[in-house]
């Protein structure tokens, strides 16, 4: 059998480093989609609490940390990022690990950045740490967290993962082009 | 122009595509071909004014919402969910 060797979805294209922004690629043990059949919210929220110490997360946000947090994605569906799950009775559960492109934007400019390239208000009090949202990035769709005060996660399906790249490098290109005249 | 998603919040309408006219909570009984459902098929209203449609946020949280807007002022006066029937 041949030897294969895997690559990240942002290999050989992060991390870059533009004025005070950052862009790294983040890597999880595993996606996995959940979605909780009719009338089985509540206890599929309890298992995954239990496995992961997350609860199901509410509209636009996340829950639970470090190597274990959900992140809501439509009505009635989340991913769980990082710890791979068991099957959860009355879920329908996916595995979506090699299916997307995750990475980091980091650094006091990086509000500005994603203003460039998303139409939803990123201000504090509308788009606070712990929030999320389902959105564009340009012409992608994307997950996009806020995990921190300075740091932005976005997650864009794979096969757009060297768009992601090119497109936020040029809005970072941008900013610091604006900040220096 | 933004739309209310009453999952996502006000949001861009960028991220919206729109399905026509919202008639799926006016759907005819029955599998019989019959006035109504030609009517239910063919027939669309094209009012000037105020109005309710079916759009997509395909570019948020993929839920299909009847949107109450004026055609003519392009006035958005609110979205409901369609899974939700409207109410």
């Amino acid at each position: 059998m041949a030897n294969l060797t895997a690559k990240t979805a942002f290999d050989g294209l992060l991390p870059i480093a533009k004025g005070d922004v950052t862009l790294s690629e983040i890597t999880f043990d595993a996606i996995t989609w959940v979605a909780p059949y009719q009338g089985k919210a509540a206890a599929v929220s309890k298992a995954l609490d239990k496995q992961i110490a997350a609860v199901f997360p509410d509209p636009n946000r996340t829950t639970g940390s470090g190597d274990a947090r959900a992140v809501w994605t439509g009505p009635g569906q989340a991913f769980v990022l990082g710890k791979p799950l068991k099957p959860i009775t009355g879920a329908a559960m996916a595995d979506q690990t090699s299916a997307w492109a995750a990475c980091a934007l980091e650094g006091d400019h990086a509000a500005e950045v994603l203003a460039r390239l998303v139409p939803i208000d990123l201000r504090d009090d509308t788009f606070a740490v712990g929030h999320a949202a389902r959105t564009v990035l340009g012409h992608m769709n994307c997950v996009l967290m806020r995990t921190g005060a300075a740091r932005y996660e976005i997650m864009v399906f794979r096969s757009m993962a060297s768009t992601c790249a090119h497109e936020i490098a040029r809005a970072m290109r941008m900013v610091v082009a604006r900040a220096d005249a | 122009m933004q739309i209310p998603c009453p999952l996502c919040g006000n949001r861009d309408l960028r991220e919206f595509s729109i399905r026509g006219h919202a008639l799926g909570a006016k759907r005819p009984e029955g599998e019989t071909w019959s006035a109504d459902w030609d009517d239910f098929i063919h027939n669309r209203d094209n009012p000037a004014g105020r109005t309710e449609e079916l759009w997509f946020h395909g570019g948020g949280c993929s839920a299909w919402l009847i949107v109450d807007r004026d055609t003519v002022t392009h006035e958005v006066f609110g979205a409901k969910l369609a899974s939700e029937g409207g109410q």
